[in-house]
């Protein structure tokens, strides 16, 4: 199976995405490297808005993603509550 | 020349706290998680407070309700002194430019002079009760335990404190210091407030923590600002034309639709605790939002007249269905 990622950039606000990705994509992988957080994901990644919310304890619009990412791989299907990452093949 | 450029991988020998780790695993810990996590004392409390001298100086037995494990009572909005502070200077420059928008274009002056007494007539005389809410939430932050839970008290009762100065300034904005003392007068002497005045007088006194925080937090506040801010401010006052003050009390608003958050994720949490954790609680929530009503109904007739009955029946069951949520049977 194809694996999709994401990286971000390590910081206090994308503590709890990461946080919340790993809760909503058990399989998913965190790997921390100087300054950025890669999260690699067999197959597919979903991250949810109301998880992000959550764990960060405030309202948060999934488009303030963009400020700390770095780069991601995969087809991107992006929703107001829900943005996801996978392959079609 | 050839130079070779690559990344090297510092770990750091430690990723948190040792007490964090312990909670939450080796991996590098959040701000809120530093400063609201195992901070306070639990050790070495053997000099007994001179006042109290039958309890410890932070004693978790002061309340009847039992928790394994205190910390477990987390603030979902995480506040902590940086966030709590940024959170409401931002919310304080727009409170300040909404007074700054209603004084420089006199829209004070263009209320209806009626609906400008109402408003001063209800609004003003609950900075006495927003005063004493600011000391229940002291109490509870002093006799409570866990700094998780005690963090947020004493934000609650900053907020309260902020509020009873808007009020305080929305009475001198309309009705000048004539204003203040009338409502002190009212607050005092008035018939309509005494229920609610000795609500509030009453829960100066109790003793439990936790049941301090049902009766001022959950019940009373529960019930008072819908009635207040959202049906009589948002609804009355702003549908009669009276939209300014709707700008001044703006804060209130919003600030009780955050809190709730907190109070519900506080009493959901305590009530799945144990079956004696839920049955104290929900003593606690019946008899004191029952008091609640009485206390807010005078209140309520004077500022909503004959829909009075209709908004205290619709608000107490959306207070009832609030607290199903949480566990809490009603």
């Amino acid at each position: 199976m194809s694996t999709v990622f994401i990286i971000l950039q390590a910081n206090e606000e994308t503590r709890s995405i990461v946080d919340a990705i790993m809760i909503d994509n058990p399989n998913a992988v965190v790997k921390r490297e100087p300054a950025m957080i890669k999260i690699d994901a067999p197959g597919e990644m979903v991250i949810k808005r109301e998880t992000i919310e959550a764990e960060m304890g405030r309202d948060f619009d999934l488009q303030e993603l963009q400020i700390n990412l770095i780069t991601l791989s995969g087809h991107v299907d992006e929703t107001e509550d829900t943005f996801s990452l996978s392959w079609n093949n | 020349m050839h130079i070779d450029l690559q990344t090297l991988s510092i770990q750091p020998k430690r990723q948190a706290f040792d007490h964090l780790i312990r909670r939450f695993g080796d991996k590098p810990a959040s701000r809120y998680q530093e400063a609201s996590y195992d901070i306070q004392a639990t050790e070495n409390l053997h000099y007994k407070p001179t006042w109290a001298s039958n309890q410890s100086l932070y004693d978790s037995s002061i309340t009847k309700i039992v928790m394994k494990d205190w910390y477990a009572l987390k603030d979902p909005r995480q506040f902590y002194y940086s966030t709590y502070t940024l959170a409401r200077a931002r919310q304080q420059d727009s409170t300040e430019a909404n007074f700054d928008f209603v004084e420089s274009r006199g829209l004070a002056d263009m209320l209806d002079s009626e609906l400008k007494d109402l408003a001063l007539n209800v609004l003003i005389p609950l900075r006495h009760a927003a005063w004493g809410a600011n000391l229940n939430n002291t109490f509870i932050c002093g006799y409570g335990y866990s700094t998780i839970f005690t963090q947020p008290c004493i934000y609650h009762a900053m907020d309260n404190l902020g509020i009873a100065q808007y009020l305080s300034r929305l009475g001198l904005l309309l009705g000048d210091i004539e204003a203040l003392d009338q409502g002190k007068a009212d607050w005092q002497n008035g018939e309509e407030w005494q229920a609610l005045r000795r609500y509030v007088e009453d829960c100066l006194v109790v003793r439990d923590p936790f049941e301090l925080f049902v009766a001022q937090n959950a019940a009373l506040d529960g019930l008072l600002y819908p009635i207040i801010y959202e049906r009589f401010v948002n609804g009355y006052l702003s549908g009669n034309g009276a939209s300014a003050i709707a700008l001044l009390t703006q804060f209130m608003t919003d600030w009780f639709s955050e809190s709730r958050k907190w109070v519900d994720a506080v009493l959901s949490v305590a009530a799945k605790e144990s079956e004696e954790n839920k049955m104290i609680i929900q003593a606690w929530s019946s008899k004191w939002s029952a008091r609640a009503v009485e206390a807010v109904r005078p209140i309520a007739k004077l500022a909503l007249g004959e829909q009075a009955e209709e908004a205290l029946t619709e608000e107490l069951a959306s207070y009832n269905a609030r607290m199903n949520k949480n566990g809490i049977i009603t």
